[in-house]
């Protein structure tokens, strides 16, 4: 509330007034301009290939079940042939060390290109704003309607609108929970509204989640919730690529005739149509420089050749390009060069390397796990014959997807022998406790704890073997 | 639901909760605005410091400060439902005394029929069944083989259940009590004797033994008289065969609880033993304990050694 304009004060100096300013505004709604070219279609292809992948990797089948599922009730991660259990949580760490190298690496060279053709809120809020499109018109049109008083034919167009994306946002909620219990099962659940409670919540959840997002929120997420816009500082150098104003060649920007030689003029090549501020989502001028806000869609690239191209100049006022290269007028092939510098070979070279690690690692995984557990009560025992006599408990787990045959053998102490079964049938990715005695001649070791191993092997499958150590007490 | 040691520290930490969030939502009101001197400009704070020096005022979105309105309100509605406030419940009556029960109302509901399934079968029958023993075995790894181990064959101390013996009767329904009720074997110290005449027993015992154990045969001879006179066969029966109704084990077979060596022997009855087996009928309840005596009866090959 601003308080009444200046009042003399006693001693002659001038009293500047308080204003009071809300640190809260609601942010303008943006009418992004529809724009067409290279990288439009670019955006539009990782579109298709993200969602196609998306809605369709769920409904493949593999083996007699899902080939991706992640059912966390069984505590089993399925992706085609792999199947991880709990114990296989690394390879999760691996990669995510590997997505987050790689987002390192092509950030550093080629800037936000996550952001503006891959990220999911890029790639709903595109799907959105299409249907939007199609329900409001373009940018003009979507002004004048919100602005229209309510009638029927608005009305009409909004509730159009809202009921298409509901489906959307629906379909995505149900094919996110897909992944997580068996989309087959999920849709028949659906049909029959039968579906059990947190089923029904994450569907509706993310489904909300999808139209709230990509339906209002948009460049919100981007501009204020998103860490990535934050540290983009650290990932980019002079060498980035990133969306750029060539502010040399478009100064001093002013309308002029098609036909007038601008040059001659003292006029810039830009000519001021404000085009690449109308497509931008999030509703910056680029000629302002790179912003934290640019998600590096490149949308006022296609706008800016586009317009280039109606007044016969060369396309690339607004290009990729790099800080230095603008610095110091390199053409391609100097900017090509810079491609491989330190971090960018750091990079690739820490990313290659543990791809092939973790390639070689999910190759040579062996689809058994043992773990011994011996029963500590029970010590060492003196059986017929005068052996000593311990027992372990052999948590065996087949992790292969068909049921395989054991057999144990242990070594450590000579004349160490197994007293019960030394074959074990166990059914299909299934885990099963085996009681085993072992039994040892008194005089074999020394008194106290003795190193042993079991061995446990894959009958018919020589190469699943697995070998862990226990101790064996003689007293 | 938290317990206090008096009424008072519950209202205190209510309060405190209470006009915590309070003043959180009256700081986020009274901070929505900020006052500014700039005469005309709006995108400084105004403030000027060394010459040149400003601060933009870049607003936040609105919808941001509605989020914290909406944690504030959240944060309200939780504590009126949940327990949170001091002492108070809260209208959903939430505890994780009453999570646990409730989940425990549901596991009864989801086993009982199990259980019952087999608590009206007769414990041979039981045995028989394979799914039962399954069942059984499952709760003896859980239960029981901590004590008498993961093959049920015991350790020192610890009865082997696999060998056909009983110190307690063999029969299904003693095998049941047993687990049921539990079982104390008590022998009785008798240093009194004096060490001699206990070592003349001990020889004694272990010349009793199937597997002819070394002792020395003048005092055997003077154990067994002393076996008759100081009072052995009372527990233990004339002919040492043992009586399952007191728990007294067999002295003449080759199974030894707490060792054959001669040691051992005289320190059972210098000392005398207290061999306990908990109770498990409050604990397991009659439905585990009708599924474990019937696995256990499994475990022992032919029939029950009877007294």
């Amino acid at each position: 509330m601003p308080q009444p304009a200046t009042k003399p004060d006693p001693s002659g100096a001038k009293v500047i007034p308080i204003r009071e300013e809300p640190l809260y505004k609601p942010e303008k709604k943006i009418y992004a301009r529809s724009v067409s070219g290279t990288f439009a279609n670019w955006r539009w292809a990782m579109v298709w290939l993200t969602q196609a992948i998306f809605y369709g990797a769920c409904w493949l089948p593999w083996n007699g079940r899902q080939a991706v599922l992640f059912d966390l009730v069984e505590r089993k991660f399925y992706i085609f042939s792999l199947v991880f259990w709990p114990q296989d949580v690394f390879y999760l760490a691996v990669l995510l060390i590997i997505s987050a190298l790689a987002l390192f690496l092509f950030t550093a060279v080629a800037g936000r290109l996550f952001c503006g053709y891959a990220c999911p809120q890029t790639v709903y809020t595109e799907i959105f704003m299409w249907v939007e499109k199609l329900f409001e018109g373009e940018r003009w049109a979507r002004m004048k309607l919100d602005a229209a008083p309510a009638s029927g034919a608005k009305l009409a167009r909004k509730a159009g609108k809202h009921a298409v994306w509901a489906v959307i946002a629906l379909w995505t909620g149900f094919t996110f929970v897909g992944y997580f219990t068996p989309v087959k099962t999920l849709a028949a659940a659906f049909l029959s509204w039968q579906l059990g409670p947190w089923e029904a919540f994450w569907i509706f959840f993310y489904a909300f989640a999808t139209w709230g997002n990509a339906g209002f929120m948009r460049e919100q997420v981007c501009k204020y919730m998103c860490p990535y816009a934050r540290f983009q500082g650290v990932m980019f150098d002079p060498d980035t690529l990133i969306v750029t104003y060539d502010a040399e060649r478009g100064e001093p920007r002013g309308a002029r005739s098609k036909k007038a030689d601008h040059k001659a003029d003292g006029k810039g090549d830009c000519v001021d149509c404000g085009i690449c501020v109308q497509v931008c989502p999030t509703g910056i001028d680029i000629r302002a420089g790179l912003q934290y806000e640019c998600i590096g869609c490149s949308a006022c690239i296609d706008a800016c050749d586009q317009v280039m191209d109606k007044m016969s100049y060369p396309r690339g006022l607004i290009r990729y390009s790099t800080e230095h290269a603008l610095a110091q007028h390199w053409g391609r092939r100097e900017i090509v060069r810079h491609l491989l510098r330190p971090r960018t070979l750091v990079y690739g070279a820490a990313l290659s390397g543990i791809i092939v690690a973790a390639a070689w690692g999910l190759a040579q995984r062996m689809p058994l796990k043992v773990d011994v557990i011996r029963d500590r009560a029970t010590l060492a025992r003196e059986v017929e014959g005068g052996l000593i006599e311990n027992v372990f408990r052999l948590q065996i787990m087949n992790l292969a997807e068909a049921p395989r045959r054991y057999s144990l053998t242990v070594t450590g102490l000579s004349g160490i022998q197994i007293a019960t079964d030394a074959i074990v049938e166990m059914p299909a990715a299934a885990t099963q406790a085996v009681t085993v005695r072992v039994r040892a001649e008194p005089d074999s070791g020394r008194r106290g704890s003795n190193p042993i191993h079991f061995e446990v092997r894959a009958l018919n499958h020589d190469e699943v073997f697995v070998r862990e150590k226990a101790s064996f007490l003689l007293p | 639901m938290s317990d206090y040691v008096s009424g008072f520290w519950s209202v205190y930490v209510a309060l405190i909760t209470l006009v915590s969030i309070v003043g959180c939502a009256v700081l986020l009101w009274s901070q929505g605005k900020a006052r500014t001197n700039s005469a005309g400009q709006s995108d400084t704070t105004g403030h000027v410091w060394d010459d040149d020096l400003q601060e933009y005022n870049h607003p936040l979105p609105r919808w941001w400060s509605w989020l914290f309105y909406i944690t504030v309100f959240f944060g309200v509605g939780y504590l009126a439902v949940y327990p949170g406030l001091g002492s108070y419940e809260g209208s959903f009556k939430w505890s994780s005394r009453g999570e646990y029960e409730a989940e425990m109302k549901q596991a009864d509901a989801r086993y009982a029929p199990i259980f019952a399934k087999f608590q009206g079968q007769d414990l041979k029958a039981v045995t028989a069944d394979p799914e039962a023993r399954k069942m059984g075995e499952r709760l003896f790894q859980t239960y029981c083989a901590q004590c008498h181990g993961s093959d049920a064959r015991g350790a020192r101390g610890f009865p082997n259940l696999a060998d056909g013996d009983w110190l307690w009767g063999g029969e299904p329904e003693q095998i049941k009590t047993s687990i049921l009720e539990g079982r104390q074997g008590v022998m009785p110290p008798h240093a009194h004797l004096g060490a001699d005449a206990v070592k003349d027993l001990a020889h004694f015992v272990r010349s009793l033994s199937p597997d002819k154990l070394a002792h020395d045969a003048v005092r055997s001879a003077r154990g067994k008289e002393g076996f008759a006179a100081v009072g052995c066969a009372g527990c233990h029966g004339a002919d040492a065969r043992g009586m399952q109704a007191l728990g007294a084990p067999d002295l003449t077979d080759s199974i030894w609880l707490h060792g054959a060596s001669e040691a051992t022997i005289i320190e059972t009855i210098t000392k005398g033993r207290s061999n306990r087996m908990p109770a498990h009928k409050e604990f397991l309840g009659e439905a585990k304990s009708h599924l474990l005596a019937a696995y256990v009866l499994g475990l022992s090959p032919g029939a029950a050694k009877k007294q």
